[in-house]
């Protein structure tokens, strides 16, 4: 059960220029499309991945089996990115 | 309003004042002085302004921007601002007592530069005796409070083979993230070619160890590498996106740049946030203005179907080596000036030992 959390020196950004959010990292700045931002917005340190596919899944009404591979890889990628540690 | 985006990233040289000497250094020939640089009140409100144009990203750097007695609340200032805080530095001036201070500041991210894998080649390169050392001890105290840190390594001809040593450095001591930057030849740099630049032998290993460490599941560091252009077929995209389409420089007495090594371009006048908004600076200014879209460019740039990727290429690299700061940048191969690339790369494979020219510091 692996629960993803920023790392230090990544941090979600509520961009009011560009009216999005934006993930920003060491010399990253990754903007953020809507499901990406329920996603990062649900990582809180304490959450597991299984457990943030089924809020979102409850959330938007959407199933389960839908939802899960969508946030793991969303989550994988930004851990090999270092964007995120899966701990 | 326009189609000119809004910038990501500010590069702040809070001074170029600096306890190092490196040959290749980044900042013009010209420097400013010390009594010269902006107050903490201005660079406060530039910061402020920058976020408001659409800033996310802010980079501090010098010079060694530890010289600055107020860099804590600029970093405050900064993070109050909403900015991303990135602090450049050789490390030389971080005490514990000061990291103490930019860690409560809100510093998120400090970019520590290794010149060399040793005391002997990295002491040599920055002209500073006793560097090395205190580099490893402030990567220790880096360590010890959890900051995100990445190595900046600067490589070039007399350090590319170290490169091995240099990324296991930058996994033992911590970082997420190595930036292997190979010497681009600007200012400094430029004055100091013959002794920097690399063989071609060199860079191919260089870039082969990259792809190697890349391509290993077990690796954990982010690695960021640039090769040296003149071995390239085609040029680098100017900063990124194109003049004036993602980020910004300001020098320390407040001189607004395209880009850090636009101080050569005599032609351009650059604006200074003491007389003119940041806004209005991005958007209206003649300087920000000058290379944008492709109206100012000539053949082969103009019908090449690469101008969407790399914008011409360098301006001030063009202007470098062509003498026209408007003309394709000349590393390439569509170039009419291709010819003086290779010229200097040819010198390059002949050179032997030459020696270089350390930076100055101003007072």
């Amino acid at each position: 059960m692996s629960v993803p959390v920023l790392p230090r020196g990544v941090r979600l950004h509520d961009d009011r220029v560009r009216n999005c959010k934006v993930l920003l990292g060491p010399e990253r700045a990754l903007i953020l499309d809507e499901s990406g931002t329920a996603i990062l917005s649900a990582v809180d340190g304490a959450r597991s991945i299984e457990q943030i596919a089924a809020d979102l899944a409850q959330r938007y009404s959407a199933p389960l089996e839908a939802v899960r591979p969508d946030v793991t890889n969303f989550l994988a990628d930004l851990a090999k990115r270092r964007l995120v540690d899966l701990v | 309003m326009s189609d000119i985006p809004a910038p990501f990233a500010l590069l702040a040289e809070l001074t170029h004042r600096c306890p190092l000497s490196c040959p290749y250094c980044s900042n013009p020939l010209e420097m400013v002085r010390g009594a010269q640089e902006l107050p903490t009140e201005i660079w406060a409100d530039v910061f402020a302004q920058a976020a408001s144009l659409g800033v996310l990203q802010l980079h501090l750097s010098g010079g060694e921007p530890a010289a600055r007695r107020d860099l804590p609340e600029l970093v405050a200032a900064a993070r109050a601002a909403g900015l991303y805080v990135n602090l450049i530095t050789s490390g030389i001036g971080l005490t514990p007592a000061r990291l103490d201070a930019l860690e409560a500041a809100g510093l998120d991210h400090v970019q520590l530069s290794l010149q060399g894998v040793n005391a002997q080649s990295a002491d040599k390169i920055g002209g500073y005796k006793g560097g090395f050392e205190r580099k490893m001890s402030v990567a220790g105290l880096i360590a010890e409070r959890g900051l995100a840190l990445t190595i900046n390594a600067v490589m070039h001809r007399t350090n590319l083979d170290d490169l091995p040593r240099m990324i296991e450095m930058a996994r033992e001591l911590g970082a997420r993230r190595i930036e292997i930057a190979c010497v681009q030849f600007y200012g400094w740099a430029l004055k100091n070619r013959a002794a920097l630049q690399p063989s071609r032998a060199q860079v191919d290993q260089a870039k082969a160890i990259v792809a190697a460490a890349r391509a290993d599941p077990a690796e954990r560091l982010v690695i960021d590498f640039v090769p040296p252009d003149y071995y390239a077929d085609y040029p680098k995209a100017c900063m990124g996106g194109g003049w004036g389409s993602t980020g910004l420089n300001i020098a320390p007495d407040g001189t607004v740049l395209p880009c850090h090594a636009a101080q050569t371009m005599t032609h351009l006048q650059f604006p200074n946030v003491q007389t003119m908004p940041l806004r209005e600076i991005w958007y209206g200014s003649a300087a920000f203005n000058a290379y944008r879209g492709d109206d100012w460019m000539p053949e082969p740039c103009r019908s090449c179907p690469r101008k969407a990727v790399d914008h011409g290429g360098c301006r001030c690299q063009a202007l470098a080596l062509t003498g026209d700061a408007a003309a394709t940048d000349p590393v390439c191969r569509k170039s009419p000036d291709r010819a003086k690339v290779d010229a200097l790369l040819a010198e390059g494979e002949s050179a032997t030992e030459a020696e270089w020219t350390y930076r100055m510091s101003p007072v």
